[in-house]
């Protein structure tokens, strides 16, 4: 069976890796940063598998291997299967009625139904609730992940890949740019907050005119709160003005997360081609496989299988662009 | 046919390029629609979005940047210089905000700012409220082009008073005026272009429609129906009906 060099050790690095294992492949991995961490852009990850509200601001493809996603998450670690509550301030509700018509598999719900879902939105009396859409830990599922590899006697190499390998896939994300000159960066930010006097059990979006903003539960009262999307590569911090929209975003949903404590701030570049879709392509010997943008989790199981499909049976995947091998 | 700082537009529709889905659908609205100029924001990008605004100098248009998400004369006056330098062009749009909730334009510090930046050798272009005064002041200050709002941006509510644009219209027969933000359908550019302005800026109505490229296709031949519209004279609107064929003649009694 043959070896494969995986490169970057990220979440599409380790799905990567993980369909490999699994269609038999000998697989070591490469990632001069180590073992997932806040190094990559998929640890700052709000974590969602949410194919059918992305789908109002995406092409289809993420609706329909986005929804693969949720089993794929499920055989590898902890997922929360309590659907998506969408809902929008009353000076909003043209958003919300036209998030309804962008999107499907949701159902309509009063202020009787949030109460009921939710009780600390008694606010908000229209929403959609997503059932089927889960959630995930980030942090736990790279973990998982990287444990099930080693278990399956992958090693990690904590250095550059050596040069001239028979058979690589390359896994870095903006890095790759240096051979993806198609690649750009957008920049994201994050907050991760800790507020035990509300609880949220599912990931909220509230419909905002200009990002998708949403609060993902991580348990023991603590928060992701993302994100915002810039075409900006500059990733060296948040700016006061998107701490300001991300804060009173959370602030809008209940005042009492106005007592949070402010964990962490994530701010990083998602990894995107023109259209936003991710791409494997293969040049001579190397298989890139990049562009996951703001879907890493929901799309790095079929950019995982369409590697697979590619480095193992020759299968081309329509993710597949370009083959210069 | 009135230029935009000695330009002439082929096309008289000009598109923002926020909130699209992605670049590549982006690319296509333009395609679609064969708007000739596109606004660009560059405040929040902070210097470092390169590589998106490479793609939009790929389009080929001619390239608007703007100054959105301003508040202050100092903070609008340092953009539109970064502007310069990123896209190598005189044009700027002015947009200087000064209420939260409705995005109106502080026209004050607009006059200001035009008149700064016209010194330093600047084509503004001001985005400013439907008032005249204001608009001489512009005029005043250096600017030749007006771009009077619609309606609040990202209303979508069309014109919201037809008769101050009528009015500026009139005012300023020989200053290109484009009506800039509140545009939500094609048949609001399309009363826009009736009005005699010369040009419709929008981005919202397309960026957030459910098939962008589709929609500004819709908005191109809004404009281009609206500009036919109002050089053909249409007629009067008038209470009782005009029988295109006389009566008199008629077998009246059968």
């Amino acid at each position: 069976m043959s070896d494969v060099a995986v490169i970057g050790a990220g979440v599409a690095g380790l799905a990567v890796a993980t369909e490999l294992v699994a269609g038999g492949a000998k697989v070591d991995v490469y990632d001069p940063a180590g073992p997932p961490g806040p190094h990559g852009c998929s640890w700052w990850a709000g974590g969602m598998l949410a194919p059918w509200c992305e789908f109002e601001n995406a092409e289809e493809p993420v609706l329909r291997l986005g929804q693969k996603a949720i089993e794929w998450w499920a055989s590898k670690t902890e997922i929360t299967r309590k659907g998506t509550l969408v809902v929008a301030s009353a000076r909003d509700l043209p958003d919300l009625r036209r998030f309804a018509r962008r999107t499907e598999a949701y159902y309509e719900v009063a202020r009787e139904d949030i109460a009921q879902l939710e009780p600390d939105l008694s606010r908000f009396g229209k929403g959609l609730h997503f059932e089927q859409e889960a959630h995930l830990d980030p942090r736990k599922a790279l973990q998982d992940l990287y444990r099930g590899l080693v278990d399956n006697k992958v090693t990690f190499h904590r250095q550059l890949a050596p040069p001239r390998l028979p058979l690589s896939v390359d896994c870095r994300g903006l890095h790759a740019r240096d051979t993806l000159h198609d690649l750009r960066g957008v920049k994201g930010e994050m907050l991760i907050i800790r507020c035990p006097d509300v609880i949220l059990t599912r990931p909220i979006r509230l419909l905002h005119p200009r990002m998708p903003l949403y609060i993902v539960p991580r348990g023991d009262g603590i928060y992701m709160l993302g994100a915002t999307m810039i075409e900006s590569e500059d990733s060296s911090r948040i700016t006061a003005r998107s701490m300001l929209e991300l804060l009173s975003a959370a602030y809008a949903l209940n005042p009492a997360f106005g007592e949070a404590e402010v964990l962490e701030i994530g701010v990083d570049l998602r990894p995107a081609f023109a259209d936003n879709l991710p791409r494997i392509r293969r040049l001579g010997r190397t298989v890139y496989a990049n562009g996951l943008y703001r879907h890493g989790y929901l799309l790095a199981p079929a950019l995982a299988q369409g590697v697979a499909d590619l480095v193992l049976e020759n299968k081309y995947s329509e993710m597949v662009d370009e083959d210069r091998a | 046919m009135r230029t935009f700082y000695g330009t002439e537009l082929a096309n008289p529709l000009m598109l923002g390029t926020a909130q699209y889905p992605s670049p590549a659908i982006l690319e296509q609205a333009f395609r679609e629609s064969g708007a000739a100029v596109a606004t660009v924001s560059l405040r929040r990008e902070g210097g470092a979005g390169q590589t998106f605004w490479q793609m939009i100098q790929d389009l080929g248009v001619n390239i608007l940047p703007n100054t959105a998400g301003c508040h202050t004369v100092k903070e609008t006056v340092t953009t539109a210089h970064m502007a310069r330098e990123v896209f190598d062009t005189r044009w700027i749009k002015l947009e200087l905000i000064g209420h939260t909730d409705s995005l109106q334009p502080d026209v004050f510090q607009l006059v200001e700012a035009a008149r700064i930046l016209t010194e330093d050798g600047f084509q503004v272009f001001p985005y400013t409220t439907d008032d005249l005064v204001v608009g001489e002041h512009l005029l005043e200050a250096g600017c030749e082009v007006l771009m009077p709002w619609g309606a609040p941006i990202g209303s979508g509510r069309g014109l919201n008073n037809e008769y101050a644009l009528r009015a500026m219209r009139s005012e300023f027969p020989d200053t290109p005026l484009v009506v800039d933000a509140g545009i939500g359908r094609p048949s609001h550019a399309a009363h826009a272009m009736e009005l005699g302005y010369d040009a419709v800026l929008l981005n919202t109505a397309v960026a957030r429609a459910g098939e962008p490229p589709m929609m500004a296709k819709a908005m191109a031949l809004a404009v281009e129906a609206g500009r036919l519209a109002f050089e053909a004279d249409p007629i009067e609107a008038r209470d009782m009906a005009e029988a295109s064929t006389p009566v008199i003649g008629k077998a009246f009694l059968s």
